[in-house]
């Protein structure tokens, strides 16, 4: 239980992917102009981070040490993101037009995603900093897609509070030609990021 | 002579990839908070797109259109592993700051965006000018940001210690955010400005005689 309360809390709010660790920005600006469509980015992101994660973590720990290929890991991560994210694809094509054609250019963007190859990247290496040493101890398969689905959660989290905040912009702010588009939407990030701060002081 | 200029150029400026493109965000709000690791990021990144620019561009005729962007994403990603080896066991300090940004980025958008349109239709020395310029571009917009969060966040530049007078949040992501948008801000007013002055001028060319004239 402890494990489970630190991992949890550790994905969504203390070491959340985009206040704090930054990975996966480019969809948190690209696609926050709607709540919707934020919220379909988070959850297509979320599916994916998942099982890239239960892919990736028993092949590192299973094969690639046994072998001693691990200087592979970027090349073949990769890959497997990159085949998941087009058997994604063709599932959702298949089971819901709809959701596709709202998703658009941003499901194949999917592959590069700093957030999926980061968490890939994050549960194999060593989590004492993350999540503390107790529960870094127990790290296994569950564990690590766990902690993928409840960082996807986190991002989600985010682009849902940042969507909506653009959408008060949006329809009512004035500003200065130069701080429209990105500018502003790196500041209102900003205010976002100090109010995440404060989670900084939850000891895990 | 005048193609490479253009190429510079447009790398540099009017298209830099951080304040113009806005592409390769991640590691640029990652690791601006110091200045050095910011600045070691851009030229890791110059030396893999110079790379990765070349081989695409030799290869360009021999990759069939359709897997075009699995085979750009192999040649990218046995560049940054190279890159990662060679950092860790020659600049370890550089690859202890660069963190897990480094293998990201293999997927940096700005790499596969400039294989993507530069490379896989131009020469092979035209994509190496595009390499180094683009790369030019993103370090030095990552080391200028670098160099303001660091003094505003730490007090120093470069490491070295200026002044006891730090705000804590310019360390920390919201402070890196707050810095980029108002980079951004500022490069995309001082771009408009010379713009309109340029085109006004055109118009009504500012010399001493048409001054005199109108004075008249």
């Amino acid at each position: 239980m402890g494990t489970f309360i630190a991992i949890v809390l550790a994905a969504v709010l203390t070491n959340n992917f985009i206040t704090v660790r930054t990975y996966g920005i480019c969809p948190f600006l690209g696609v926050s102009k709607k709540t919707n469509s934020a919220l379909g980015m988070g959850v297509a992101v979320t599916v994916v981070m998942a099982i890239a994660t239960a892919v990736t973590y028993p092949l590192y720990e299973y094969v690639m040490v046994p072998l001693k290929i691990e200087f592979l890991e970027i090349i073949f991560f990769i890959f497997i993101i990159a085949a998941l994210v087009q058997m994604i694809e063709k599932v959702i094509q298949k089971l819901s037009p709809s959701l596709y054609n709202a998703m658009g250019i941003y499901l194949p963007l999917i592959t590069t995603n700093c957030a999926v190859l980061g968490v890939c990247e994050l549960v194999i290496r060593n989590m004492d900093g993350v999540i503390g040493a107790t529960a870094a101890a127990a790290m296994n398969t569950g564990w690590a897609v766990l902690y993928a689905i409840f960082a996807g959660l986190g991002f989600t989290l985010v682009m849902i509070i940042m969507s909506g905040l653009r959408e008060r912009i949006g329809n009512y702010g004035e500003m200065p030609k130069a701080l429209k588009g990105f500018p502003i939407a790196m500041i209102t990030a900003s205010i976002i990021c100090m109010a995440f701060s404060v989670f900084g002081y939850i000891q895990i | 002579m005048n193609k490479y200029a253009k190429i510079t150029l447009d790398g540099l400026i009017f298209q830099n990839p951080t304040f113009m493109l806005v592409l390769g965000t991640c590691p640029t709000l990652g690791l601006i908070s110091s200045a050095s690791s910011a600045a070691g990021m851009g030229l890791t990144v110059v030396v893999i797109l110079t790379l990765s620019n070349m081989a695409i561009s030799a290869l360009r005729k021999l990759i069939p259109n359709e897997v075009r962007i699995p085979a750009f994403i192999v040649i990218i990603a046995t560049l940054v592993t190279l890159a990662r080896m060679v950092l860790e066991k020659f600049v370890p300090d550089l690859y202890d700051s660069l963190g897990g940004f480094l293998a990201l980025i293999v997927v940096n958008c700005i790499i596969l965006g400039r294989a993507e349109a530069f490379a896989s239709k131009h020469t092979v020395l035209e994509s190496a000018a595009d390499g180094v310029a683009t790369g030019l571009g993103f370090t030095a917009a990552l080391t200028l940001m670098g160099i303001i969060c660091e003094f505003l966040g730490s007090g120093s530049i470069f490491g070295l210690r200026i002044t006891d007078f730090t705000i804590g949040a310019f360390a920390t992501p919201a402070g890196s955010f707050l810095v980029y948008g108002i980079c951004i801000a500022v490069f995309v007013y001082v771009m408009d400005t010379v713009e309109r002055v340029r085109r006004e001028k055109k118009y009504r060319p500012l010399t001493r005689q048409s001054l005199v004239k109108e004075a008249a």
